[in-house]
């Protein structure tokens, strides 16, 4: 089933209700026999009783009670399946216009979005919505299926006007990688197996896009970022002045003896070792690997610090741009103080202005706004107590990004993309 | 050179980094410590992630009073191995000082009582929070579970009420009196569990290999047969050869009939099973939302 070289693809999930989102997902569990018999009879119970003739495959990814009860999903839910080719982790955001927030969240992980487009719509407010969402947090790779193609006679010509429309529209958007492909996520033409009623499509289904799309070169591994989580000291005669900076290199690539320098000091020195989980003193390490590594000189490093080339810096600003969504109940307050997590550092912050919200439907920037609601994102001034040390959010999903906390309530209110 | 982890490396490399956050962001974490396939490997991802250091939390093992001697044995091995401190939450103890009624009955188990236990121990050693075996694969209820899981003062968990998780930046912040549940293979499934438990050749407790035991069969469960199972009239205990595919609770945790005594033919086995893990587990068997109704109480 699992072959152990297999690599992993994080993937989000988005349509409005009844795109058939639901049984596309249930489908693709299903058809790669990830889904167990108590399961099946699970949901089978639960079909019979809500008076169905079929399974309802949708019941697969419903999660929470009351959901169930209210017959829709709220929150991200997480799937798993894999093939012989790689293991693939679903989010699974509801479709729902005011969810954005969810949508963000899913994304914010995945290397590929899914957007399902119903072939008797067409792109319609809540493609848009998702397709801006996935160019706003930089999903390398989009695939728009187009699905119940079964309702519109297999006809080629909906597919193509349908593709020609979101091209169209996307083409405004900053996504790099797109995908079609004309699928019935209720009947499986095109989904796992190629479809004998749309012979007229040259492409591959939509699973083998899944397990072939190149995501080796997602990480960028030119810019070393190092962020310090947590320093390591055994405290023991064995390993008396071991001193070991530990964290997930989120960028780029380390080797042994690599001149470095640390910031926010700016202080020097040089790689003595480097460790993975699996093997002390390798020669080289890259990202998105947990490592130690350990320094020619005793500098003073901490949790936050983040260890860079020095040919290479990020930037270190208290005053930048960036785009944020608006994520709590409650308002956004401007001139108000949140604490800033980014990477593995804190800090205190303000929202100085609102440069301007956007209204995601049409696009359009609205000037002059002094409030954010939830699901609500704009463009703002943000000014912090201390440097933070970060890059663009398009050259860097990890030194790019960032969340606020309210103070009282430590809630997570918004996520932020540094422009 | 090519740039690439496996899936495993990957969700390793994920793992550590949340034990390392838990480690930075509070002051006094646990590990939940059962004894079952999950959280030993949380407990050999958490030896990696501090290395050379030991591991900086004590394991909390709470203790049904019903175990099984081969998790008792393997939880002291291995707490030796790692020169790690054990905590033991007694459930008797709950249950002498008053605090939860035991159940009667055939199907009775000491997993409610378990909580009330659980969310003592807590208290009492202060932990702000306790890091867990879960998987987002085992169970609908655990699919939208955080990584950095909020719980209020009661120690309850609101579905509603979850902090968003975006990128890998974590929040762990709350007021005094709250923990989190933390859970670092929040992305494994039971698969990836044991490919890796092959692959790192970690030991494990005898009961998941296939082994010749006198069990019960009671509706669809086969349950081992021991002296804390209330038996119904007509039940009788047979020899079988069995194995487990979780482990908890003697008196709850179904076995499965087997022959599959290595890794390997364990994985065949798990590649090609019909049923969930949980699907064995009586407890949840009781009602559609059973898992969900306990983890609102505070349940692991
Ligand atoms: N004919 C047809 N119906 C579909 C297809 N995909 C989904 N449906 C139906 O559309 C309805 C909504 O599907 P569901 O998966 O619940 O949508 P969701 O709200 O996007 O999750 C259900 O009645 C499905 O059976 C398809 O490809 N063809």
């Amino acid at each position: 089933m699992n072959a152990t070289k297999s690599d992993l693809l994080r993937f989000t999930t988005a349509g409005s209700v009844d795109d058939g989102k639901s049984t596309l997902i249930g489908r693709l569990l299903y058809d790669s026999k990830s889904v167990f018999e108590d399961q099946i009879s699970s949901i089978k119970k639960t079909s019979e009783r809500k008076g169905l003739e079929h399974i309802d495959l949708s019941l697969l990814t419903d999660g929470l009670k009351d959901e169930r009860e209210q017959g829709i999903t709220i929150d991200v839910a997480y799937r798993y399946f894999s093939t012989p080719k790689r293991k693939f982790i679903i989010a699974d955001t509801p479709g729902h216009i005011q969810y954005t927030r969810n949508m963000v969240t899913g994304a914010s992980t995945a290397n590929l979005a899914l957007i399902l487009i119903d072939a008797r719509k067409g792109v319609i407010e809540q493609t848009r919505r998702h397709s801006f969402i996935a160019s706003l947090l930089q999903i390398p790779h989009v695939l728009v299926c187009v699905n119940k193609m079964d309702l519109v006679d297999y006809d080629e010509k909906v597919y193509e006007s349908i593709v020609e429309d979101y091209r169209d529209f996307a083409s405004k958007l900053d996504i790099q990688d797109f995908h079609f492909i004309p699928i019935s996520a209720l009947l499986g033409d095109n989904v796992v197996n190629k479809s004998e009623n749309m012979s007229w499509y040259g492409g591959a289904t939509l699973l083998y896009t899944l397990e072939t799309i190149q995501v080796a070169n997602d990480y960028n591994h030119l810019d070393t970022r190092f962020p310090i989580q947590t320093v390591i000291r055994p405290h023991n005669s064995e390993y008396h002045d071991f001193r070991g900076y530990a964290g997930r290199l989120v960028s780029g690539i380390i080797r042994q003896n690599d001149d470095i320098m640390v910031l926010p000091s700016g202080l020097t020195s040089k790689v003595k070792a480097l460790h993975t989980p699996n093997e002390q003193n390798v020669n080289e390490v890259f990202a998105p690997q947990s490592i130690v590594v350990e320094l020619a000189d005793d500098i003073d490093i901490s949790r936050g610090d983040m260890i860079i080339k020095e040919n290479n810096q990020p930037l270190a600003l208290q005053e930048f741009d960036a785009m944020i969504c608006w994520l709590d109940n409650k308002p956004m307050n401007l001139g108000a103080k949140y604490t800033i997590r980014h990477t593995t550092k804190e800090a205190k912050s303000i929202i100085k202005e609102i440069v301007y919200k956007i209204e995601i439907s049409t696009l359009q920037r609205l000037e002059n706004e002094t409030n954010l609601q939830m699901n609500d994102i704009a463009r703002i001034k943000l000014k912090t107590t201390s440097q933070i040390m970060h890059d663009s959010y398009r050259k860097n999903r990890f030194t790019g990004s960032f969340v606020l906390v309210e103070e009282v309530s430590n809630n997570t209110v918004a996520a932020g993309m540094i422009i | 050179m090519n740039y690439r982890l496996s899936h495993l490396d990957e969700l390793e490399s994920e793992s550590i980094y949340i034990l390392r956050e838990a480690f930075a962001q509070f002051q006094n974490p646990c590990i939940l410590f059962s004894g079952g396939k999950d959280s030993i490997v949380v407990s050999y991802l958490a030896a990696k992630a501090f290395y050379p250091a030991k591991i900086p939390f004590p394991l909390v093992h709470i203790d049904t009073g019903h175990n099984f001697q081969e998790t008792l044995d393997y939880r002291d091995s291995l707490v030796e191995k790692f020169g790690a401190s054990l905590i033991v939450g007694s459930v008797q103890q709950t249950i002498d000082e008053g605090k939860v009624v035991e159940e009667k009955g055939h199907n009775a188990s000491r997993n409610r009582a378990q909580t009330t236990t659980l969310l003592d121990t807590i208290e009492q050693y202060k932990f702000d929070a306790a890091i867990g075996g879960a998987r987002r694969d085992e169970e609908k209820a655990r699919a939208k579970e955080r990584f950095f899981s909020h719980r209020d003062e009661f120690g309850q968990w609101d579905p509603k009420n979850q902090r968003p998780e975006l990128w890998n930046i974590f929040n762990g912040k709350k007021q005094m009196g709250e923990h989190f549940r933390i859970f670092p293979i929040s992305n494994w499934t039971e698969m990836d569990i044991w490919m890796y438990i092959k692959e790192k050749n970690i030991p494990l407790p005898s009961l998941y290999f296939s082994h010749k035991r006198e069990c019960i069969r009671r509706d669809d469960s086969i349950l081992a047969y021991s002296s804390y199972l209330n038996l119904k009239e007509g039940e009788k205990p047979e020899e079988m050869v069995v194995r487990f595919r979780t482990i908890g609770d003697l008196t709850i945790t179904g076995a499965v009939e087997s022959d599959a005594d290595t890794l390997e033919l364990i994985i065949n086995e798990v590649a090609t099973a019909r049923q969930t893990e949980r699907g064995t587990r009586s407890d949840d068997l009781r009602s559609e939302s059973s898992m969900e109704d306990r983890k609102k109480e505070g349940y692991f």
